[in-house]
């Protein structure tokens, strides 16, 4: 491990990277502690990073070499670079009806570079560069679904596609109504697109984890009991317990809107955190949800301290888009002439 | 005694041996909720969930009991608006001491009109309406309660109401880059009172459902000062030269939840107004 981390170095040091950046060579240190003698899991955190949750088809191991790690860092900064050039003020708008480009800024035109920050980095457990979240099962992907899950979403595909997915504001996605982040809130998995940060504020009694998206705060109490199966909050009941110095969170009654990967309100999550050095939680979850996937899977990610201040995401306050989503289509249907529900 | 008195008396006394039987009052307070130590890294312990018991929320001036919060002329009195009128008791006022030091809000003439203006059209300008945060020191006296998150290192509100947080920032780091609904805070301690400056708003949020409004250039200062394990005597120093001709305060206690399964319930309520934001841009409206 060692020399992973060295040649790590070494190859990130070469291609002119900020050494200090780069996780996995912080230097080992103590575990710091509360005073109740727990492990300090408090500051604000990232999760961002380019190692996808499911293993790419063109990597067979989970961990990866330093030199690929680096080349693929590499790769993601040079687009980045590329892509933050100033637009040509002088070039045309896109074509009606889009270019067909997909992504943030895509067809039409959207977001652009600027406004992401999807993470640069591979992710790093204990000097291991991993090429996917999930570690196990061993190939990296989110296990077969059930033959239940297969009917429950033949279902739903039928249902979509009997309905306009404009009709209504609750067709709409929870991120695109401002009730979720776009993220998974439960697992801490990163979204790919921007703000994954957290904030973990500790004591005796609550482990208490904000998300920047939407200043969602799960409260999570140490020890006890889950609520009452019918009541089901938006991130689910969360319960801590300590198995040495980790923090093990359990995590039940989800609503059945709010799904990960396809899972039903019968999901259930169990994360642990574990203080790897002064700047780095591992954070590893098992997801287990045996009405959606034929066996449970776990994933790790690194969370990397980051001195950046959270501040205030009010997505609802500002949320004009769902308006204009909702009355652009009924302008679409009157200009067409096509009102009656479908 | 009559017999439904005698049947009554004997239910409520069965009901009281059930209860005893059952533990429930037989718990002495230090089986209500686990020990709590009187102090978090040498300052009193803020931990726990606090709610203010106070109606001020729906005026911050002393009010009494109305029969609603927006009205429309009647025959004969102003009687409740349509938007409202269903509610019937549930949407009425209850009345209550206002929270105010000498009982007065210092606006300057125009804002002054613009409260009452405010309070006309309560029903479309009250941001609680809409589920918007709550903003500083409204968040503290609305009628669902908080929890604090106090340790050595950090001082965390979480709000039930809106899913509202702040986190108060011991070190202050300088003028707050852009405006927000709840504000910057900054906490120190001044011996036993955790004194919060509040900075960085937008003009959008209110004081009450009575239209009592500020700018953005309002600067709240908070001072959390225990009473005893479950009280917190709250006060507030409210500053908008824009707004008001001189500074005002605010001040009400905040009670402790005691009960052993006291926690932060959700009330998320986004979702709870999409009909009232959007039912009008539906395929088919409600009727």
């Amino acid at each position: 491990m060692r020399i992973i981390i060295a040649l790590g170095l070494a190859v990130i040091a070469s291609v002119g990277l900020i050494a200090q950046q780069a996780p996995g060579i912080a230097k080992p240190s103590a575990t710091p502690r509360t005073a109740d003698g727990k492990p300090d899991l408090q500051g604000t955190w990232t999760n961002a990073t380019i190692t996808p949750l499911v293993r790419p088809q063109n990597q067979p191991n989970l961990v990866m070499s330093a030199a690929e790690a680096a080349r693929m860092e590499k790769s993601t900064i040079d687009r980045r670079d590329e892509r933050n050039q100033p637009s040509d003020p002088n070039r045309p708008a896109p074509p009606k009806g889009g270019d067909g480009s997909t992504g943030a800024a895509g067809n039409v035109g959207g977001y652009n570079n600027f406004w992401l920050d999807p993470g640069e980095r591979i992710a790093v457990i204990d000097g291991q560069f991993r090429s996917s979240l999930i570690i196990d099962p061993p190939n990296g992907q989110v296990p077969a679904f059930t033959p239940e899950y297969r009917a429950r979403q033949a279902a739903r595909a039928k249902g979509i596609a009997a309905r306009g997915q404009y009709d209504h504001p609750e067709y709409r996605p929870l991120a695109e109504r401002c009730i979720l982040s776009f993220g998974p809130t439960t697992p801490l998995v990163p979204n790919y697109f921007y703000n994954n940060n957290l904030q973990i504020v500790q004591t005796p009694e609550h482990v208490m984890i904000l998300m920047e998206m939407v200043h969602d705060a799960r409260v999570v109490r140490i020890g006890g009991t889950h609520l009452p199966k019918h009541i089901r909050p938006w991130m689910g009941d969360s319960i801590g317990h300590w198995e040495g110095d980790t923090l093990v969170v359990d995590t039940t009654n989800f609503p059945p809107q709010q799904n990960f990967r396809g899972s039903s309100e019968n999901l259930h999550v169990v994360e642990r955190f574990r203080r790897a050095d002064a700047r780095t939680i591992n954070y590893r979850f098992t997801v287990n949800d045996p009405t959606t996937f034929t066996a449970p899977f776990t994933g790790e990610i690194p969370f990397n301290a980051t001195d950046e201040m959270i501040y205030e995401y009010a997505c609802h306050e500002g949320n004009y888009a769902l308006s204009n989503v909702l009355s652009g289509a009924r302008n679409e249907e009157k200009r067409l002439g096509t009102k009656q529900e479908k | 005694m009559n017999a439904s008195k005698v049947s009554r008396d004997i239910s409520i006394a069965l009901l009281t041996a059930v209860m005893v039987a059952a533990g429930f009052w037989a718990a002495s307070p230090a089986e209500t909720q686990a020990a709590r130590p009187a102090q978090v890294a040498g300052k009193p312990n803020l931990n726990g969930i606090w709610q203010a018991m106070n109606t001020a929320n729906y005026d911050v001036l002393s009010h009494q009991a109305k029969a609603a919060l927006a009205f429309r002329q009647g025959p004969v009195v102003p009687v409740p608006a349509a938007g409202v009128v269903a509610f019937g008791a549930i949407g009425a006022v209850p009345a209550g001491n206002g929270i105010v030091e000498g009982d007065e809000i210092p606006y300057l003439p125009e804002a002054a009109k613009k409260q009452k203006e405010n309070q006309e059209n309560w029903l479309d300008r009250d941001p609680e309406i809409k589920c918007f945060l709550p903003g500083v020191p409204r968040a503290n006296y609305m009628s669902l309660p908080f929890q604090i998150l106090h340790s050595d290192k950090a001082v965390f509100f979480a709000y039930e109401y809106a899913g509202a947080v702040r986190n108060i920032l011991l070190k202050d780091p300088g003028p707050a880059p852009v405006d927000s609904w709840m504000g910057q805070s900054v906490g120190a301690w001044e011996g036993d009172s955790f004194v919060v400056t509040v900075t960085g708003f937008n003009d959008q949020s209110w004081f009450d459902r009575a239209g009592n409004h500020h700018s953005d250039k309002l600067k709240v200062v908070e001072r959390y000062t225990p009473q005893g394990p479950d009280h917190l005597w709250y006060e507030a120093t409210i500053e908008d030269p824009l707004t008001f001709s001189r500074p005002w305060k605010m001040r009400f206690p905040l009670y402790r939840h005691i009960n052993p399964d006291a926690r932060l319930n959700q009330f998320k309520c986004v979702e709870f107004v999409e009909e009232l934001m959007y039912g009008k841009f539906r395929k088919t409206p409600v009727q």
